[in-house]
């Protein structure tokens, strides 16, 4: 049994709501609060085991001593390199690094795309 | 009448991924067609072999955007069956739920390509439009809407809390509804039905000779699914049925696909409801006894094989993937033959095809000494630095920049 415009009452209904699209950027769109965004470093609990550095599948993030301080490290991370996949926080034994939901990374210039975070 | 040869691709409008199809014809007429694959060659495997087993997940992950929890799960299954660790039963259900809700969204996706291919791109608009519902889940639960990352060696890295179950199963009715409505306008809209029935035939003789895998086989009555014929994570346990149809043709693929997301909302109530107590994961040494192992996976596409080689160390000796495009590729010439051209698009749309998951190398023929040969990881370079340079630019001098060979 075929019919002609099966479709059309659900088209005619939908003229009358609201767009389903978001107008980004204007309107931001929420994340989710266990987003995997880019990666927030706590230099107290930090004590430099690079187990970080030795599981990222994309060589993104290092870990440095700080110059003049003992103990204390800084964590580089390459923001064109990162895949975003988390494994670092989940292999840190001592919980130094985590995600945040900031995801608005690009930039213009591969210079500029290494940061400490 | 004379016969005409048109190339359709590498680079085409009507294609989405770079591929080359050389059609002869008679008129409008397909007489017969010839796939050319190697666009695409990402060198995967090779990378594979560089980088530790926990480092491949996220890399095999990313062969395929749409099917990505696909790549992920068939690469795991491996490591796992080579360390002789079983998962505890939580995780397996875990896996299941993520597997089928990227089951909907492929299939979703799937349905509005087609429409759109067809020129019927409302029917495109209104379920890429459902499709960000189970979107939305898939980044509740995982992270991510896509590339979830929810696999790791011995489990998986997320648990599902009670709140997210019942938002899952709201939002499971509101798809199931939707669903309904597309199984009816597919099997009754005659913009549809007529654009669709008898395009592309594929006999059951022929699915099962050409070895086609997934929607394709089933809807030329094929009932081959690895979920059923060969049981992973949670699915030995979960009542559901293998949708078949009988029309083999295009309408037969559209019609298999809806009504399988039917099957996978039944999948993740059954799931949801018995989601057993237990830990996420079991504890997997790094280094991996030697050994070798196959797994397959049922991909919203069809079936996806994977094969990993260790040798005891932490980096596999050698990573195979047989993507499901890869095996319906065959079938796809015999379907174009005696169709017409303007039914090409469907045809290989109707595949649900991923070519950049199924390229694996890139084969250069001499014509004037008649020889082949293949292009290395080193040789590619080289040829690219010199392509450029004749070009007036020179990235040899730059090169030291890249050392580590990124």
């Amino acid at each position: 049994m075929s019919k002609i415009g099966k479709i059309l009452p659900v088209a005619l209904k939908t003229l009358f709501t609201k767009p389903s699209t978001e107008a980004y950027p204007y309107v931001k769109k929420l994340v989710e609060d266990d987003f995997r965004g880019k990666l927030e470093f706590n230099c107290d609990v930090c004590i430099g085991c690079n187990i970080c550095t030795r599981v990222c599948p994309a060589k993104a993030i290092t870990i440095e001593k700080v110059e003049g301080e003992e103990k204390k490290f800084k964590a580089i991370v390459h923001l064109d390199r990162c895949i975003y996949c988390a494994q670092c926080v989940d292999s840190c034994p001592k919980k130094a690094l985590k995600t945040t939901q900031a995801f608005e990374l690009a930039g213009f210039e591969t210079g500029n795309m290494t940061v400490e975070v | 009448m004379g016969k005409v040869v048109v190339p359709v691709g590498p680079q085409h409008p009507a294609l989405k991924e770079p591929e080359g199809f050389s059609l002869t014809l008679e008129g409008e007429k397909v007489v017969s067609a010839t796939v050319r694959l190697g666009y695409n060659h990402r060198g995967i495997e090779k990378a594979c072999e560089e980088r530790t087993y926990t480092q491949n997940i996220y890399l095999i992950e990313r062969i395929c955007g749409i099917c990505s929890h696909t790549h992920s799960t068939c690469f795991i299954q491996c490591v796992e069956e080579l360390a002789g660790v079983e998962i505890t039963s939580r995780a397996a259900y875990i896996r299941t739920l993520v597997g089928e809700l990227e089951r909907i969204h492929s299939h979703l996706l799937w349905l509005g390509v087609a429409g759109h291919e067809i020129g019927f791109d409302t029917l495109f608009m209104y379920s890429w439009r459902d499709r960000e519902l189970v979107m939305d889940l898939l980044a509740m639960l995982t992270g991510n809407r896509v590339n979830y990352g929810i696999n790791t060696i011995g489990g998986v890295r997320r648990d599902v809390s009670s709140e997210q179950i019942k938002d899952i199963l709201k939002t499971v009715d509101k798809l199931e509804e939707r669903t309904k409505y597309y199984i009816e306008v597919l099997t009754q809209e005659t913009t549809i039905v007529q654009r669709l029935a008898g395009v592309g035939r594929l006999s059951k003789e022929d699915a099962i000779r050409l070895g086609a895998a997934g929607p394709t086989a089933r809807a030329a009555g094929v009932k081959r699914d690895t979920r059923k014929d060969d049981p992973y994570a949670a699915y030995g346990e979960v009542p559901f049925e293998v949708i078949t149809d009988q029309n083999s043709d295009v309408l037969g693929r559209g019609i298999v696909r809806v009504k399988e997301l039917m099957e996978s909302y039944k999948i993740i109530r059954y799931v949801l409801e018995r989601l057993p107590e237990g830990e996420l994961t079991v504890k997997v040494p790094k280094k991996i006894p030697a050994g070798e192992a196959i797994s397959r996976y049922e991909a919203p596409r069809g079936e996806d094989v994977h094969y990993v080689k260790s040798n005891g160390t932490e980096m596999p000796e050698r990573v195979k993937v047989r993507a499901p495009t890869l095996a319906n590729l065959s079938s796809i010439s015999h379907m174009l033959e005696g169709g017409y051209l303007a039914d090409v698009p469907i045809i290989i749309a109707a595949i649900d095809p991923c070519f950049s998951c199924t390229d694996r190398m890139i084969t250069v023929t001499d014509r004037e000494k008649d020889s082949k040969s293949m292009l290395d990881w080193n040789k590619l370079r080289a040829y690219s630095i010199d392509w450029h340079k004749e070009r007036g630019l020179d990235f040899s001098a730059i090169s030291h920049l890249r050392e580590d060979g990124r």
